[in-house]
């Protein structure tokens, strides 16, 4: 491994989005605001794209377009990092708690 | 404020597009909109503190907001809440201030590129919440510009004037205390009205007035049926108005007492009101609890533009719709273009007579493709829900039905070989054509679903957008319910549920008709949900000539 570019340690984990209407308005707030939550750098990539994106900005994930009955990667950079992918995780698999 | 002594000027009436509400009279109130006043930029430092400033503003508004609102009020704003809050947002704005940019400008700019990002997508559920993008961009602004604090004046039961009114602002006015609002720009079907309507607001559009010329303080008249304003009305009016007035509010006291109830005649007989779903939107403004299911979804919307959604997008639609209806039958009818609604790239140009022409279910044989997409999705959607129902517009003859049963039959054996869940909805159709009128008996549907507006057409033979043939196509023709009896006789017999689902059922005044033919399911607009439910508590069917409620 070269040194030029730091190796960042992410933690990573996936789960299906249950909401019918994919990550829209709704989960996106709920999402963003226990992203926020940790001080670890958070990012979530929707299956169907390559492009990690800020789990902590709303606009960025209503961007993303994850859709229902797809896998939502999310990866965390930082001190809480197994934790906020865990909580993440875990929102999801609640569906949001809807 | 004295009263003027001097004699009445005359009054000047001003028509515009009614969207919903009835009469009331009170004093004018002009409302300037955000950016009215000009604002004078300060240094960058002074830029920033101004923008974060209206940033709080706005939020603590918005929070305030949230606390009074419905759920469904609530998850919108909650939305624009969040993005008030978002690095991804804010961050460029006050690079652009730093580097010298006015900081209403700067916002204007962020806001406006992104409104574009989401609208420009083509993704339907993004697209529909660049109108969220829009309503924050104008709420921050009107913090910046000060505009906002113009809302305290408004006096009680005054009529708001304004150019136009966004969604913020009008959830920003407690319209219990106000008779109604008039805008000179605004259509009928903007997001505005269709929230007017959800919580009847008394809202007239499109008036073309100019505001200047309207006396700071006068009273006017407002008729929101009638989509008129009466500035200066003469003394006569004034008391027809009062009087209006006090009826308007007996009525609503009433609806208000049986909107949440299942309907039910005065006489005893059961009958479900379900809610015809036009736009997306109306998922978000209306409450399921009020209906007994959709009666009829018109899907054109989804293909609005000459957009062709594909089977995901479709999908995710009507996933949306059955969740809204939570469990309660739900009846999507197939793309239903032709006729007087035209789709570019879909519909067939330069027809000599449209509405005989290529439309409905004969256009989608036609693009057999755009149909079987649609059918694709249905039939996934009605995997994930039993309550789904697929209806066929513009049917003619039982081959027809068949022909479109195969190609069902042949989706799902496609989807199924791929290893897609699908299952086979009910499959009925829309009566609409004397023909398939007089002989329902021979489709093998699995229910009815009277189509009013096309019937009236075909069976008058009066175009529906010709005003000089109005006369002729009253919907009481004895025509027009003698077909309705036999449609209603032809489902009993068969055992298959009659509906109907066009205009007719929209209109209070003719539901003693419909119950009289012996429907007992009619599916009409969202705002007249609660008005046909008073229609039909108040029909007493015992000893009327006709009455048939075996």
């Amino acid at each position: 491994m070269s040194d030029i570019e730091p190796t960042v340690e992410w933690v990573s984990d996936a789960a299906v989005i249950q909401d019918p209407t994919g990550l829209h308005a709704r989960p996106a707030v709920k999402l963003t605001r226990l992203a926020k939550t940790f001080e670890a750098a958070v990012e979530i990539r929707a299956n169907h794209g390559n492009n990690w994106t800020n789990a902590k900005s709303p606009n960025k994930v209503m961007k993303l377009k994850a859709a229902h009955g797809e896998p939502l990667h999310v990866r965390a950079a930082g001190a809480d990092a197994p934790a906020a992918v865990a909580a993440l995780i875990d929102l999801l698999n609640r569906d949001f708690d809807d | 404020m004295t009263a003027p002594a001097q004699p009445q000027t005359q009054p000047q009436v001003y028509e515009g597009i009614a969207v919903s509400g009835g009469v009331a009279l009170g004093p004018l109130h002009v409302l300037r909109g955000p950016g009215a006043t000009a604002r004078r930029a300060g240094d960058p430092v002074q830029e920033a503190a101004a923008f974060k400033a209206a940033l709080n503003e706005a939020a603590t508004a918005l929070q305030a907001l949230i606390e009074a609102e419905d759920s469904l009020a609530g998850d919108i704003l909650e939305f624009q809440l969040a993005l008030l809050e978002d690095d991804d947002i804010t961050a460029p704005v006050l690079a652009a201030i730093a580097g010298g940019t006015p900081a209403d400008r700067a916002w204007i700019d962020k806001m406006d590129a992104e409104i574009a990002d989401y609208r420009g997508d083509g993704d339907g559920v993004l697209a529909g919440r660049a109108e969220d993008l829009s309503d924050l961009k104008n709420r921050v602004l009107s913090a910046l510009t000060g505009s906002s604090a113009a809302l305290a004046e408004v006096p009680a039961g005054a009529i708001l004037v304004a150019e136009d009114l966004t969604p913020s602002l009008f959830l920003d006015i407690d319209w219990s205390r106000l008779a109604g609002a008039v805008t000179t720009g605004g259509s009928p079907t903007s997001h505005v009205a269709i929230l007017a309507r959800a919580r009847g607001v008394s809202l007239v559009v499109g008036t073309r007035l100019a505001v200047e010329g309207l006396p700071a303080g006068g009273t006017a008249i407002l008729d929101a049926a009638a989509g008129r304003l009466t500035v200066n009305p003469d003394s006569a009016a004034r008391a027809a108005a009062e009087a209006a007035g006090a009826a308007e509010a007996e009525k609503e006291r009433a609806i208000a007492a049986v909107l949440h109830q299942p309907a039910r005649t005065a006489d005893g007989i059961p009958v479900m009101v379900l809610a015809n779903i036009d736009a997306p939107a109306l998922l978000d403004q209306v409450s399921s609890d009020i209906c007994d299911g959709v009666g009829l979804t018109r899907t054109e919307f989804l293909f609005a533009g000459g957009r062709q959604p594909d089977e995901e997008e479709q999908l995710a639609f009507y996933r949306r719709l059955l969740a809204w209806a939570d469990g309660r039958p739900v009846t999507v009818r197939t793309l239903d273009a032709g006729g007087d609604k035209p789709l570019p790239g879909v519909t067939i140009d330069g027809e000599t007579n449209p509405f005989l022409g290529v439309r409905g279910l004969r256009l989608s044989f036609a693009r057999p493709e755009v149909f079987r997409c649609q059918l694709r999705a249905l039939v996934r959607a009605a995997e994930e829900a039993g309550n789904l129902k697929v209806m066929l517009p513009m049917i003619t003859a039982p081959w027809e039905l068949d022909q479109a049963r195969a190609m069902l039959d042949e989706e799902i054996a496609g989807l199924r070989q791929a290893g897609i869940p699908c299952a086979h909805p009910a499959l009925g159709i829309m009566i609409e054509v004397p023909a398939a009128a007089l002989m329902a008996g021979d489709f093998e549907a699995d229910f009815y679903s009277i189509g009013s507006n096309d019937l009236i057409q075909y069976t008058a033979a009066c175009a529906r957008d010709n005003p000089a043939v109005a006369a002729l196509a009253d919907p009481r023709t004895p025509a027009v319910l003698e077909l309705i009896r036999r449609v209603v006789a032809a489902g009993e017999a068969r055992g298959v549920e009659v509906s109907l689902c066009g205009e007719m059922a929209s209109s209070p005044a003719l539901i003693s008709s419909l119950l009289d033919c012996g429907l007992t399911m009619l599916s009409c607009a969202p705002a007249q949900i609660g008005p046909v439910k008073l229609a039909i508590a108040d029909y007493d069917g015992r000893g009327r000539n006709g009455a048939d409620h075996g």
